[in-house]
């Protein structure tokens, strides 16, 4: 049973039971139960290959790719069973963000945000379609870096400068929550505190749920925290409860370092 | 350190550079070999061919026998020129791309999906295969398929489908490679976005690898653009300039052969050689760029 009992009103996300594996019998994610809070950033922590990726994609069926996935439980977004969701929808609602950056290199600046609808066959009129760009780059302070660049290619950017782009990308989109894996661990210490510092304005409006290795990083930005190990959500709450007095032992051995 | 130890040293150290400077040398002078012919070929072409290029050499066919031996008495450059040859080549390779290209993709693209399938496999060693199976026998193949029962007689659309089986493997491969090189994170960036799988190859990958499908594309062509012998038994040639694809066509590596049968017409084969060698290294030249500007 897991070592904790929290309650969160109205999720946003509500895991239940939730067990993925890639080979019969084996599970990167074992029966996961967890409610996601709006409006707030919670980080997913654990030793690499403990399943922190694996359940991120099991949320937007990113995971589905696998020829012999197996998915068990359930995922409610907004009140909406995500297994009848058509892809399109449910990939609206619940953007993703890669480790490494990755705009579309064929693409310019103000193509790569407004990408979801235009790869999608989405037509906008010309109006809206600059006002979602220029409200994307500026929600991750891009705009006033790129306004006068629009219309280059995204590759030419800086890492850092890339990886909000493909932020902006996915706000495009408007979605209810943003599933972030491991952001920041392909970027220099300057970039990575301006991302930081963009997902804890971010939570304003929306609700983000990000994979981290980095626990003073989960500390500095969060404000609730998942422990996993070996598939196992082991400890689940307030980010501060979390990192003063962990209740699991594997949790406090992790956060001092004694594995991961 | 004493200085005969020192001496030693240095001593070494000035042989080891000599060897070195000797094995440089050697490697440059073997380099140069290679580069030899080329330079030769095409300073000979040049040499004998550029007086006879001129607007008629493009425009007008090529005279007949007497006409040129009564040039070539009169010590004049001899009159006419290879406008059949021109558009015959045009025609048949614009058409074989027309038939490769979207086979080779397609299939290219079917490699890439499906890597570790058994067809997928088999496609690949055919395909390999393919291109190391003599010209010759695919003309032979394009007589069988084509010209008896398709177009009842040597026809361009014969000599068009050889060259597409034979341009077939390297855009197949160059499909493959190119979509290899482009990384998952691209793909899954699309896939993050709802784009469906197909939008996703169409609207992404086949764009983010367009410059190498280009450069295959181009390879492909500059390859067949020379090809004497499938033509022979399918295109077979043709005095006058042809646009039918179901007759006799001719090409410019067929004029050249023609014109090396017959002593009057000898000085034509140096301005179509020229000319044929311009438009393969102009490909050549055209797809390496394409490739260097998307390193
Ligand atoms: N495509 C895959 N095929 C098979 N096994 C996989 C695949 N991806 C991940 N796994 C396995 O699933 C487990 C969880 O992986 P992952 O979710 O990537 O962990 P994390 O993101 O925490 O490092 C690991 O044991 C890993 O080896
Ligand atoms: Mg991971």
């Amino acid at each position: 049973m897991n070592n904790f009992s929290i309650k969160i009103k109205d999720p946003v996300l509500s895991i239940r039971n939730l067990s993925v594996s890639y080979d019969k019998g084996k599970y990167a994610v074992d029966n996961v139960t967890a409610d996601i809070k709006r409006n707030s950033v919670t980080a997913i922590m654990g030793p690499s290959g403990c399943g922190k990726s694996t359940l991120l994609r099991a949320i937007n069926r990113m995971h589905e790719l696998y020829e012999n996935i197996e998915t068990k439980g359930d995922i409610i977004l907004n009140g909406n069973d995500i297994s009848d969701m058509p892809t399109i929808k449910l990939r609206r609602m619940a953007g993703m963000v890669f480790q490494h950056p990755n705009p579309f290199p064929t693409m310019s600046i103000y193509d790569n945000v407004i990408a979801g609808y235009k790869l999608n066959g989405i037509r906008l009129k010309k109006k809206l379609r600059d006002e979602i760009v220029e409200r994307s780059l500026t929600d991750v302070t891009l705009w006033d870096e790129v306004k006068d660049t629009l219309y280059k290619k995204g590759s030419f950017l800086s890492g850092g400068q890339q990886q909000r782009l493909c932020i902006a990308r996915a706000l495009a989109f408007n979605p209810e929550v943003i599933l972030l894996d491991e952001p920041t661990s392909a970027l220099d210490p300057v970039a990575t505190s301006k991302i930081e510092d963009l997902l804890v304005k971010l939570k304003e409006n929306y609700s983000i749920l990000m994979v981290t290795h980095n626990m003073s990083q989960a500390a500095r930005i969060s404000d609730y925290s998942m422990f996993m190990y070996l598939g196992e959500l082991v400890e689940y709450g307030k980010t501060k409860d979390m990192f003063t007095k962990p209740k699991d032992r594997r949790t406090e051995e992790y956060l001092t370092g004694k594995f991961g | 350190m004493s200085t005969i130890a020192n001496k030693i040293l240095t001593d070494n150290l000035k042989t080891r550079t000599l060897k070195n400077k000797a094995f440089k040398s050697l490697v440059v002078a073997l380099s140069v070999i290679t580069i030899l012919p080329i330079i030769l070929i095409i300073y000979k072409l040049i040499a004998k061919g550029i007086k006879q290029i001129s607007f008629d050499f493009i425009l007008k066919t090529p005279p007949d026998t007497f006409e040129a031996m009564t040039a070539l008495t009169n010590g004049e450059t001899i009159p006419g020129g290879i406008a059949n040859g021109i558009t015959g080549t045009l025609l048949m390779v614009i058409l074989a791309s027309v038939i490769a290209i979207p086979v080779g993709v397609v299939t290219g693209i079917y490699l890439y999906e499906n890597p570790g399938k058994f067809l997928a496999n088999l496609i690949r060693n055919v395909s390999d295969i393919l291109q190391g199976v003599p010209s010759i026998v695919l003309g032979l193949i394009a007589y069988m398929w084509i010209v008896k029962p398709v177009t009842n007689g040597f026809s361009a659309l014969a000599g068009s489908v050889s060259l597409s089986i034979m341009m077939l493997p390297m855009i197949v491969r160059s499909t493959e490679e190119t979509l290899k090189m482009i990384p998952q994170t691209i793909k899954e960036a699309a896939l993050a976005l709802g784009v469906p799988y197909y939008k996703v190859i169409i609207r992404v990958l086949i764009p983010t690898s367009f410059s190498g499908l280009l450069t295959g594309i181009l390879l492909g062509i500059s390859r067949v653009l020379g090809e004497t012998a499938p033509l022979m038994l399918t295109a077979l040639g043709s005095t006058i300039i042809n646009f039918n694809v179901s007759k006799p066509t001719s090409a410019i590596p067929l004029l050249i052969w023609e014109f090396y049968n017959d002593p009057n017409m000898v000085d034509l084969i140096w301005s179509s050689s020229l000319l044929l060698m311009a438009m393969v290294l102009t490909l050549n030249i055209m797809s390496k760029r394409i490739a260097a500007r998307t390193k």
